[in-house]
């Protein structure tokens, strides 16, 4: 029963990545791609009617952690207590810069809130990067199941009893939120070409074109530091190996993504591309969680303190009531966003009405 | 006291507290907005629609700030509270996590359409977008209410080996008494805020004499949900309420009212100040045996003081307590009376001509606000010193990982924050007054 609810918090987690990423990702090139106020109206059009569902995969993820899962809600965080208040602000700041930026027309108040959408998504996709690496490394945990971590000490990764000297930010982290932030900066620019026409949808294609080698470069030399300062991360892959399936698929979609956006203008293709672009986050999401498995937290400080899904999980009477009301509300809740994103589907044109 | 823990109070009270200045008022339009929609519909007045419009939009602002300050609630738990969320997360994280999988995807898929969408649907469809988000956000109440009521009246858990409370049934929790009475008071609550703040710029429009028409239905509307509301507020669901406590947390009835000795014909007092050190009332004007008869239905009933309980078992703020209480029975006293004058007015046929009246309905705006608020208060501080009623001290239930000066750092962070959210609220709702229902406005996005 724990392992499907890892399952299905895994799934829930991969879901907002590739959901709000790609509105987080047409924060990023926001500025630098739209450069008349129309093109910026039309950016804003495209994540306007679906960004705040996009992130309510957020909270169900993590109401669906804390419910699952209590003691890795709890100790998780509390440890990262300042990373995420950091997150919580900069998720404020970058809704009220989306939602108060429409109500008013004047230049001063646009640019004012242009800037602070864009910096607050660029800013988010490098934490939730920094965030994910964190896990993969492991946290000071206390025997208690408790740590506390700063945002940085010396940017060194500690292993061992060194490892209670660990920051939110090392080298480490730092280069895993540098991947989220060029992953998400494709994903978001392969949407933007698909919802758009025009300049706008040359420069986002231009985008991804020039940032995929980036992407490629980074996603071989991530994977060797995991391996490098976890090498255990290679254990459950050698036991099952259909688990090398993951990695395969990451880098397949890679190939297809550069396949798909060199091909040029077209709807077919920029869906291809974007569809690929899921994919690999997907891959990646997966491929960390199949590593970690049975571990949720890795502690690295003395690996028998690692929290893993059996001593986290929430009563067996619960977990199995959650099962029902979960699987009806996720039924529901496709079903709604079927129905938004069938009436919002194709280009967004300025010229009309409403949305 | 420690002071980590004074932090940590102070940052979920503070963040708490702005957050629901938000969802009272979208919680309390919603359904107002479906009347306004219905009766555009049925009688085909484009003067109901542009009404129904404006309060979307009012709607719409609100519901931002209800959703970007409502985000670090659900963080909380987890952040500052850790302790009280290993502990009691194997109950309540059942209400928290089907708040975010019934409620918030229902309001986040259907709001983008009720706000923006209203020239790509029919009218019948715009109007069920308009239930379906009024749905959701009560649906988003009734789990936070499930979640506060098990805290204050804990049900439905068993004990775990390793000392934390587990989920032993379903249905318990969901239907807990104390859950259902607190969720029709705090909901009519939020009606009665939604309905003064409609009659009050209704009001408002008919002294500017701009946007008359629309001034007229929205008094009209407010000031007959108000009379419902106000006095359901009273009856049944204050008194339910009350009945909940007198059964089930005596020691806080008795500090609320201030009742330090246990008598038969127990006084209500009306005003006066509690004073904890000499356990009396100072300046005390008292119903005699009013709080017997309310509480027990008998004029002489033995109604327990403060005496009756072990001091460290007292609510650890006797004052507020006592004054939040106070002041929200009080201004829900005036809701009635203002209600009730003004549907008389209404009947007569001479509100809109009352200056004296509408000056009242439109400097009555803040009050339904102030009384929620004291509302929470009573039943937050009410509930101390536990965290969970009996089962859990707030001393024990905070993050102890997190340092004071940790907690300090971003309670700061949050009060900047939310003080140039409220700014730009203030502005954005009053240009949205200023410019009227007939705006055409709807250029989000």
């Amino acid at each position: 029963m724990a392992t499907l609810w890892f399952m299905i918090v895994a799934v829930m987690v991969a879901a907002y990545v590739v959901l709000d990423g790609f509105d987080l990702g047409a924060g990023v090139i926001y500025l630098g791609a739209a450069r008349t106020p129309q093109e910026r109206q039309t950016i804003m059009r495209a994540i306007g009617p679906v960004w705040d569902g996009n992130e309510v995969w957020l909270l169900a993820a993590g109401g669906t952690l804390y419910f699952a899962f209590p003691l890795l809600y709890a100790s998780s965080f509390s440890g990262f207590y300042l990373p995420l208040m950091i997150v919580l602000w900069l998720l404020m700041l970058r809704g009220i810069g989306i939602e108060l930026r429409a109500h008013m027309e004047n230049p001063v108040w646009r640019g004012f809130f242009d800037v602070v959408f864009c910096l607050s998504s660029l800013l988010l996709t490098i934490f939730f990067g920094a965030a994910l690496g964190n896990v993969v490394r492991g946290v000071p945990l206390a025997a208690d199941g408790y740590f506390f971590e700063p945002l940085w000490t010396n940017f060194r990764v500690n292993q061992g009893i060194a490892g209670t000297n660990n920051g939110i930010l090392d080298w480490y982290t730092v280069l895993t939120g540098v991947i989220a932030l060029v992953t998400l900066t494709v994903h978001g620019s392969l949407y933007i070409a698909v919802k758009t026409e025009g300049d706008l949808n040359r420069r986002a294609r231009a985008v991804a074109l020039w940032a995929w080698p980036v992407q490629l470069f980074l996603t071989v030399i991530g994977l060797i530091a995991t391996i490098y300062i976890r090498p255990t991360v290679l254990d459950n892959y050698k036991q099952h190996v259909i688990g090398f399936l993951i990695p395969a698929i990451v880098y397949g979609s890679l190939a297809v993504m550069i396949y798909a956006i060199r091909k040029g203008e077209g709807p077919a293709k920029e869906k291809l591309a974007f569809v690929a672009s899921a994919l690999y986050i997907v891959g990646m999401l997966v491929g960390a969680a199949f590593a970690l498995y049975p571990v949720v937290l890795p502690a690295s400080t003395d690996p028998a303190r690692s929290l893993t899904i059996d001593n986290t999980a929430a009563g067996q009477h619960g977990l199995t009531v959650g099962l029902i009301w979960w699987i009806l509300a996720l039924i529901l809740a496709l079903g709604y966003f079927t129905v938004l994103f069938r009436m919002f589907k194709g280009k967004v044109r300025i010229e009309g009405e409403g949305y | 006291m420690d002071n980590a823990l004074i932090v940590h109070r102070l940052h979920f009270a503070f963040t708490i507290t702005f957050h629901y200045l938000f969802p009272q008022l979208t919680m309390g339009l919603a359904p107002l907005i479906v009347v306004l929609k219905t009766l555009g519909l049925r009688r085909n007045d484009e003067t109901y629609h542009q009404a129904a419009r404006f309060w979307a939009r009012i709607f719409g602002i609100n519901f931002v700030l209800g959703v970007v300050t409502g985000i670090p609630m659900e963080f909380q738990f987890g952040t500052n509270w850790s302790h009280f969320s290993r502990f009691a997360g194997g109950v309540i994280g059942q209400t928290l996590a089907m708040e975010g999988m019934f409620a918030f995807f229902l309001e986040s898929a259907f709001l983008g359409l009720f706000l923006y969408g209203e020239k790509r649907l029919s009218p019948r469809a715009h109007w069920w977008s308009a239930v379906a988000v009024c749905l959701g956000s009560w649906l988003s109440g009734f789990f936070i209410i499930v979640t506060d009521a098990w805290m204050q009246h804990p049900v439905g858990y068993a004990r775990a080996a390793d000392g934390s409370v587990q989920l032993s049934s379903f249905w318990a929790l969901v239907l807990n008494p104390w859950a259902w009475w607190q969720y029709a008071h705090n909901m009519s609550g939020a009606v009665i805020t939604g309905s003064f703040v409609m009659a009050s710029v209704g009001a408002f429009y008919l002294l500017w004499g701009k946007f008359v028409a629309h001034g007229r239905i929205f008094v009209r509307v407010g000031v007959l949900a108000g009379l419902i509301f106000s006095v359901l507020q009273l009856f049944p669901t204050g008194d339910g309420q009350g009945r909940m406590l007198a059964e089930n947390q005596p020691v806080t009835l008795a500090a609320m009212e201030a009742l330090f000795e246990s008598q038969p014909g127990a006084p209500l007092v009306l005003i006066g100040q509690p004073n904890v050190d000499e356990k009396k009332i100072d300046n005390p004007l008292v119903i005699p045996n009013a709080l017997s008869f309310l509480t027990y239905r008998a004029w002489t009933a033995q109604v327990k003081g403060l005496n009756a309980f072990p001091e460290d078992e007292w609510p650890s703020n006797i004052a507020l307590l006592y004054f939040s209480y106070h002041i929200m029975v009080g201004l829900g006293t005036l809701f009635i009376a203002i209600s009730v004058v003004a549907a008389f007015l209404l009947w007569r046929g001479k509100l809109f001509s009352s200056h004296w009246m509408l000056w009242i309905l439109l400097l009555a705006l803040p009050f339904p606000y102030i009384a929620n608020t004291a509302g929470w208060i009573t039943a937050e501080i009410g509930r101390q010193p536990w965290l969970v009623y009996s089962l859990m001290r707030t001393a024990d239930g905070y993050s102890k990982t997190v340092s004071a000066g940790n907690g300090m750092f971003t309670l700061l962070g949050f009060m900047g924050m939310y003080m140039v959210l409220g700014i730009l609220f203030l502005f954005l709702v009053r240009r949205e007054i200023e410019q009227g229902p007939e705006a055409e406005g709807g250029s989000a996005h």
